[in-house]
C-alpha cells in the first residue's frame, strides 16, 4: 500500500470510530447505559468471565475522548511521520492502540479493562522505541513497559481479591450494591491504585513517562498526555463506589496525587527539553486528577481528564510542528523567535499555554477551578495551599517554555533558520482544532454560581452523575469564587510580566548542562531520582542475579548434587570389592538371600 | 485403538533403520499421521469425563500387571501438545545436517512413541516403564548430537532423573503392595488404597522427587540449564517442550490422587518450594548472556508457577496448569526455534554480540515479537490465561504467596524484553547487518506457532471445557480420600 493509502485507511477507521462512538452516545442520552457480551471468555469453576462491553455516560465520555483526539492525532500523523521508513508499521501500531484503550474504556468487567490496560502498555512499549535503532530508546520503552507492569501485578491481585469479596468482576455485580467499608475494600482500592500508580505515571512510579518522549511527538501528544495516562484515573472513577466506601485508600490518593502534582511541577521549571517540560506536566496534571479523586470529586477529574486531553494534545502536536521545523532540535535554548516562522503553531501553542495556565474563560481555567473548590471543602487547607502553589509553578514553567521558544530572537544556527517553516496542513489543521476545543471546552462543566448568569447547566456533572456521584460539599460562596477568579487572573497577569522581563528583556538564558549548580542542577536532574532507583532496585536485582548464579547456583546446588554423584561413585568402587569373580561366593549370596525370602514370608 | 499413537512412530522409527536413505520423510509422515489421530480422537472425544479409546489388556496376570491405556480430557490436551509439536520439532530440525540422519529421526520418534505412552497409562507400572523409556532416546539425542562437554553434562541429566524415577517406583511398588487380593497396578485399584498420613507424605515425596526433577523445580533444577545449552536444537525443544510436562502430568495423575492427605502439610512445602523457584530462576535469568541460557532459566520459572498452582488443588490452578503447559510448550518452543534459526546464521547465541536483527530480518522479527508477547503473558495471548488462573489458584493458596509468585509477571517482562532488545533492536554490527530473514520453511513453522498464541488468548474456552469435567472428577477424588 501507498503511503497516502495507508494514512487514509489509518485514520479513516479512527474517523469511523469517533462517528460511531457519538452514536453509542446519543443512545446513552436518550435511553441510558447498555451492555452487549460478544462470548464467554472464560469459564472456570465460579469464575465466569464475559467478553463483554458497557457503554455508559461515563465509558461514552472516554470514547469520545480517544476517538475523537485520535482521529486528530492520525491526521497529525500523515503530515509528521511522512518521511519516515516505519510509517506503516507505526499507523498499525497506532490503531492497535485505539483497539486496546477503546477495550480498556468498554469492557463491562475488570478483566476487559486489564486486557485493554495491558494492550495500551504493549503499544507504549512499541510506539516508545519505534525507532530501534537507538539503544537509549529501547531503554526508554523497556523501562515504560517494566514500570507498568509492576503496577499491573497491583491490579491483578486486586482482582483477586475482588473476585474473593464479591464473586464476580462485572461492575455490575460489584459496583451496584451499597458497601460498607471494610480491610478488604480497602486492600482492593490501594492494589488497584497501585495500577493506577503506574498507567498514570504517579509517586513513586512515575519516572517511565518523561522516558517515554523518546517516542514520535504524535505518541507523546497521544498516548502519553492525553489517553492512555488517564486509564488510572478512569479506573479509580469508575471504581468510585469502592473508594468512597475507602476513605483510608481516599487519602492515601489524594496525598499521593499532591506529592506527585507539586514535585513534578518543580521539576518542570528547570527542563530545557521541549517535550520533558510537558511531559513533567503531564505528570503534574495526572496528580491534579488524583487529588480531585482523593477528595471524591470523580466527575471533577474527568472533567479535568477532558480539558487536559485537549490543550496538552495540542501543545505536544505544537511542540512536534516546533521540532519539525527545527530539524528535529527540542532543547529550547537554542530555539526563540520562532513567533514569525510558525504563525499558526505560535498562536494555537499560546492558548494551549493559556488554557493549561488557568487563564478564564479557557479549559483549564474551569476544571482547575473545580478541583480547587473541591480540594477546599474535601481536603483541608494544606492540601488546598499547595494545589494552589502547584498551579502557579504550572503557570510559571509553561509561559518560560513559551516565551523561550517563540520570543524573543532565534538563537539557533544559520542553516537551521533557513530552514524554518511552518507545518503542512495535515499537521496545523489538528492545530486549530484542538484550539478549538482548548477555547470552548470548558464550558462543558461551568461552575454552579455562573450556570444561571450563562443559562448553562454543568453539563458533565449531571451527565455522570448516573455513573458515580462526587462528594457532597456545601455550595460555593459567589464570593469564594470571585476571589478565586480575581486572583488567579492577576498572579498569572504578574508571571507573564516577570517571565517575560526575567528571559526577553534581559535576555537570560538557562544555563548550559555543565553550569548547572545548587538547586538548578537537582532540579534539571529530576532530584536524581532515576540514578535512586538504580541504585536500590535495578542493581541489586543484577547483583543478585550474579550471586545467586555464581554462589548459590553452583557451589551450593550444584555442588550437593555432584557430591551425592561422588558419594554414589565411591560407594561403587566399594560394592565393586564384592565382585571378586568367585562362583562359590555369589552361590553362597544367592542361598543366604534365598534363606532371606523366605524368614520374611514366614514372619509376614 | 489408541496405542495406535504409540506403534506407530514406534514402527516407523523401526523401518527408518531400513531404509536410511528416506528418514526424514518417512519421520515427517509418521509423525503427521500421529497429528491427524490426535485430531481425529479430539473430534470423537466426549468430554463428559472418563476415558476413553482406550483397552485393557492383561499382560501379566499373577503380578496384576495390565496393559491398561485410554484417554480423557487431560491427556488429550498433552497428547495434542505432543503431536502438534512433534512434527513442528521435526521440521524446525531441517536447516541443519545431523550425521546419521536415521538414528537421529528415529530417537525422535521414538520419544513420541514414548510421551504418548506416558500420557495414555492407566497402569502404575506401564506408565513407569513408558517413563523411562523417554529417557533413552533424549539421552541419546543430546550426548550424541550435543555441543561442548555433552558427555558430562548430559550424563549428570541422566543419573539425575532416573536416580528420581527410582523413587517413583518405590513409591509405586508401595501402594501397589497395599492393593487388597492379588496386587494390581491398575489406576483404579492404586486410586483405592487408603493410606495413612505419614505414608502418603513418604509417597507424596517419592512421586515428586521423580516429577520435581523433571519438571524441574527448584532446587532439583540444576541438571536443566547445562543440559539445555549443550543439547542440539530439537533435543531442546523436546526436553522444554514436551518432556518436561510428564513430570506436572504425574503430579495431577498420580502424585495428588494417590497422595491427598499430603498436600496439607508436605504440599505446602512443595508450593513454597515452586514459588521459590520462580523468583530465583527469574532474577538468574535476567543476568544470562546466552540465548539458550535465558530461555532454560525462564523455564524454570514458568513451570514454578504451573507446579504451583497446580499443588494448590483448586480447579483454577489446575485449569490453568493445563492451559499453561500448552501454552508452555508452544511458546518455548517457537522461542528455541527462534534461536536456533539466529545460530544457524550466525553461529552464536551470544548477546552482547548481536544486535539490530530487525532490520534485516524484519519478518523474523515479527514472528519473535509475537511468541515473546505469549511468553511474556500479554493478555489476548495463550500465556495469559494460564497465568491468570494460575495466579488466581495460588492466590487461593495464600495472597502472599501470590504476590510473589506474581513477580513472575514483573521479571518476565525484563528479561525478555531485554533479549529481544538486544537481538533485534539496536544497531546492526558487522555480523549481524546481512542476517538473511526467514525462509519459507522457517517463516510457516512460526507462523503455525503464532496461531494458536493468538487464537487461544482470544478464545481459550474450548481448551478449557475439553478437560474441565475429568479434572472436577479428580478433584472430588482428592476431596474424598481426604
Amino acid at each position: 500500500m501507498g503511503k497516502s493509502l495507508v494514512g487514509m485507511v489509518g485514520s479513516g477507521v479512527v474517523l469511523g470510530s469517533f462517528i460511531l462512538s457519538v452514536m453509542a452516545w446519543m443512545q446513552v442520552k436518550e435511553s441510558g447505559a447498555f451492555e452487549a457480551n460478544a462470548f464467554t471468555w472464560l469459564e472456570v469453576g465460579s469464575l465466569h468471565i464475559e467478553f463483554g462491553f458497557l457503554v455508559d455516560e461515563l465509558s461514552s465520555l472516554m470514547m469520545l475522548i480517544v476517538t475523537g483526539i485520535g482521529f486528530l492525532i492520525h491526521v497529525y500523523s500523515v503530515g509528521y511521520m511522512h518521511d519516515d521508513v516505519g510509517f506503516h508499521k507505526f499507523f498499525a501500531y497506532l490503531n492497535l492502540f485505539i483497539f486496546s484503550m477503546l477495550l480498556l474504556v468498554m469492557g463491562s468487567n475488570y478483566l476487559i479493562l486489564f486486557f485493554g490496560w495491558e494492550g495500551v502498555g504493549l503499544c507504549s512499549y512499541l510506539l516508545i522505541g519505534f525507532w530501534y535503532k537507538n539503544k537509549e530508546f529501547g531503554k526508554a520503552a523497556r523501562k515504560a513497559f517494566i514500570m507498568n507492569r509492576i503496577g499491573d501485578l497491583g491490579l491483578l491481585i486486586g482482582m483477586f481479591m475482588l473476585f474473593n469479596e464479591f464473586g464476580s468482576l462485572n461492575y455490575k455485580d460489584v459496583l451496584g450494591a451499597g458497601l460498607s467499608s471494610s480491610y478488604a475494600i480497602t486492600c482492593i482500592c490501594i492494589l488497584f491504585f497501585i495500577g493506577a500508580m503506574g498507567k498514570s505515571a504517579q509517586i513513586p512510579l512515575y519516572t517511565w513517562l518523561p522516558d517515554a518522549m523518546a517516542g514520535p511527538t504524535p505518541v507523546s501528544a497521544l498516548i502519553h498526555a492525553a489517553t492512555m495516562v488517564t486509564a488510572g484515573i478512569y479506573l479509580v472513577a469508575r471504581s468510585g463506589v469502592l473508594y468512597t466506601a475507602s476513605p483510608d485508600a481516599m487519602q492515601l490518593v489524594m496525598y499521593v496525587g499532591l506529592a506527585t502534582a507539586t514535585f513534578a511541577a518543580t521539576i518542570g521549571l528547570k527542563q530545557n527539553d521541549i517535550k520533558k517540560v510537558l511531559a513533567y506536566s503531564t505528570v503534574s496534571q495526572l496528580g491534579f486528577m488524583f487529588v480531585a479523586l482523593g477528595v471524591g470529586a470523580y466527575t471533577t477529574a474527568m472533567f479535568h481528564v477532558t480539558t487536559h486531553a485537549f490543550f496538552k494534545a495540542l501543545l505536544f502536536l505544537g511542540s512536534g510542528s516546533v521540532i519539525h521545523a527545527m530539524g528535529g532540535e527540542q532543547d529550547i535554548r537554542k530555539m526563540g523567535g520562532l513567533k514569525k516562522y510558525l504563525p499558526i503553531t505560535h498562536l494555537t501553542f499560546l492558548i494551549g499555554t493559556l488554557a493549561i495556565a488557568g487563564i478564564p474563560p479557557l479549559a483549564g481555567f474551569f476544571s482547575k477551578d473545580e478541583i480547587l473548590t473541591n480540594t477546599y471543602y474535601g481536603g483541608g487547607s494544606f492540601v488546598f495551599i499547595m494545589l494552589c502553589i502547584t498551579s502557579v509553578l504550572t503557570a510559571i514553567y509553561m509561559l518560560r517554555l513559551y516565551f523561550l521558544t517563540f520570543r524573543g530572537s532565534f538563537r539557533g544556527t544559520r542553516e537551521q533558520e533557513h530552514h524554518l517553516h511552518e507545518s503542512p496542513l495535515s499537521m496545523t489543521l489538528p492545530l486549530i482544532v484542538l484550539a478549538i476545543l482548548s477555547v470552548v471546552g470548558g464550558f462543558l462543566g461551568v461552575p454552579e454560581w455562573m450556570e444561571h448568569k450563562l443559562g448553562l447547566h454543568h453539563t458533565l456533572n449531571g451527565w455522570l452523575g448516573n455513573v458515580v456521584h462526587n462528594a457532597a460539599h456545601p455550595a460555593v460562596t459567589e464570593m469564594f469564587e470571585y476571589t478565586l477568579l480575581a486572583v488567579s487572573i492577576a498572579i498569572l497577569f504578574i508571571l507573564a510580566l516577570a517571565v517575560r522581563t526575567f528571559y526577553i528583556s534581559r535576555k537570560t538564558l538557562p544555563e548550559p548542562d555543565e553550569e548547572e549548580i545548587g538547586i538548578v542542577k537537582l532540579l534539571s536532574h529530576k532530584y536524581y531520582i532515576d540514578e535512586l532507583y538504580d541504585a536500590i532496585f535495578v542493581r541489586p536485582i543484577q547483583s543478585l542475579g550474579t550471586f545467586l548464579h555464581d554462589y548459590i547456583e553452583k557451589p551450593v546446588i550444584d555442588g550437593l548434587v555432584n557430591g551425592f554423584g561422588r558419594l554414589s561413585k565411591s560407594s561403587g568402587k566399594l560394592i565393586r570389592l564384592l565382585q571378586t569373580g568367585n562362583t562359590e561366593f555369589y552361590l553362597l549370596g544367592m542361598v543366604l538371600g534365598i534363606i532371606v525370602i523366605f524368614v520374611l514370608n514366614f514372619i509376614m | 485403538m489408541a496405542i495406535l499413537l504409540v506403534l506407530i512412530p514406534l514402527l516407523s522409527a523401526c523401518s527408518l533403520l531400513l531404509a536410511k536413505g528416506m528418514a526424514k520423510s518417512i519421520a515427517v509422515v509418521s509423525s503427521l499421521i500421529n497429528l491427524g489421530l490426535t485430531f481425529f480422537f479430539l473430534s470423537q472425544f466426549n468430554n463428559e469425563g472418563g476415558f476413553q479409546f482406550g483397552d485393557d489388556l492383561i499382560w501379566v496376570e499373577r503380578l496384576g500387571l495390565h496393559f491398561h491405556y485410554g484417554i480423557d480430557g487431560i491427556t488429550l490436551l498433552l497428547l495434542l501438545l505432543t503431536n502438534v509439536l512433534t512434527p513442528i520439532i521435526l521440521i524446525g530440525s531441517f536447516g541443519r545436517k545431523y550425521d546419521n540422519e536415521a538414528l537421529f529421526y528415529g530417537l525422535i520418534l521414538l520419544m513420541n512413541a514414548g510421551l504418548n505412552g506416558v500420557f495414555m497409562s492407566l497402569d502404575g507400572l506401564l506408565f513407569y516403564i513408558f517413563w523411562e523409556i523417554t529417557l533413552l532416546p533424549i539421552w541419546f539425542i543430546c550426548a550424541i548430537w550435543g555441543g561442548h562437554d555433552r558427555i558430562r553434562i548430559t550424563l549428570k541429566f541422566f543419573i539425575y532423573t532416573f536416580a528420581g524415577s527410582l523413587l517413583m517406583l518405590l513409591a509405586l511398588i508401595y501402594v501397589y503392595l497395599q492393593t487388597p487380593g492379588i496386587h494390581s497396578f491398575d489406576i483404579t485399584a492404586l486410586y483405592a488404597v487408603k493410606l495413612t498420613a505419614a505414608e502418603q507424605c513418604w509417597i507424596f515425596w517419592g512421586f515428586f522427587a521423580a516429577f520435581a526433577i523433571k519438571m524441574p523445580v527448584w532446587p532439583f533444577h540444576s541438571w536443566q540449564p547445562d543440559t539445555y545449552t549443550v543439547s542440539p536444537a530439537p533435543g531442546t525443544m523436546l526436553l522444554s517442550g514436551i518432556m518436561l510436562k510428564m513430570g506436572i502430568y504425574g503430579l495431577i495423575r498420580w502424585m495428588m490422587p494417590l497422595a491427598p492427605a499430603a498436600l496439607k502439610d508436605s504440599g505446602q512445602i512443595a508450593i513454597w518450594l515452586s514459588i521459590a523457584g520462580i523468583v530465583y530462576a527469574a532474577i538468574i535469568a535476567i543476568r544470562q548472556q546466552d540465548l539458550k541460557r535465558v530461555v532454560a532459566w525462564s523455564s524454570i520459572s514458568h513451570v514454578g508457577l504451573i507446579a504451583a498452582g497446580i499443588m494448590t488443588a483448586t480447579t483454577a490452578g489446575l485449569q490453568g496448569g493445563m492451559l499453561q503447559m500448552l501454552a508452555h510448550g508452544i511458546n518455548v518452543v517457537g522461542l528455541f526455534l527462534v534461536i536456533e534459526m539466529i545460530e544457524q546464521r550466525l553461529n552464536i547465541r551470544d548477546m552482547s554480540l548481536l544486535g539490530g536483527i530487525a532490520k534485516p530480518a524484519p519478518k523474523l522479527a515479527v514472528l519473535f515479537m509475537i511468541i515473546m508477547l505469549g511468553s511474556v503473558a500479554v493478555p489476548l495471548t495463550n500465556g495469559f490465561v494460564g497465568e491468570f488462573l494460575l495466579l488466581n489458584g495460588v492466590f487461593q493458596f495464600g495472597i502472599w504467596a501470590a504476590a510473589i509468585a506474581g513477580l513472575t509477571v514483573i521479571f518476565c517482562a525484563v528479561y525478555m524484553l531485554r533479549i529481544y532488545q538486544l537481538t533485534m533492536f539496536g544497531e546492526t554490527n558487522q555480523l549481524t547487518a546481512t542476517t538473511p530473514d526467514v525462509n519459507p520453511r522457517e517463516f510457516w513453522l512460526l507462523a503455525i506457532l503464532c496461531v494458536p498464541v493468538l487464537f487461544f488468548g482470544f478464545y481459550p474456552q474450548p481448551l478449557l471445557d475439553i478437560a474441565r469435567n475429568d479434572i472436577e472428577n479428580l478433584l472430588k477424588i482428592i476431596a474424598v480420600s481426604n
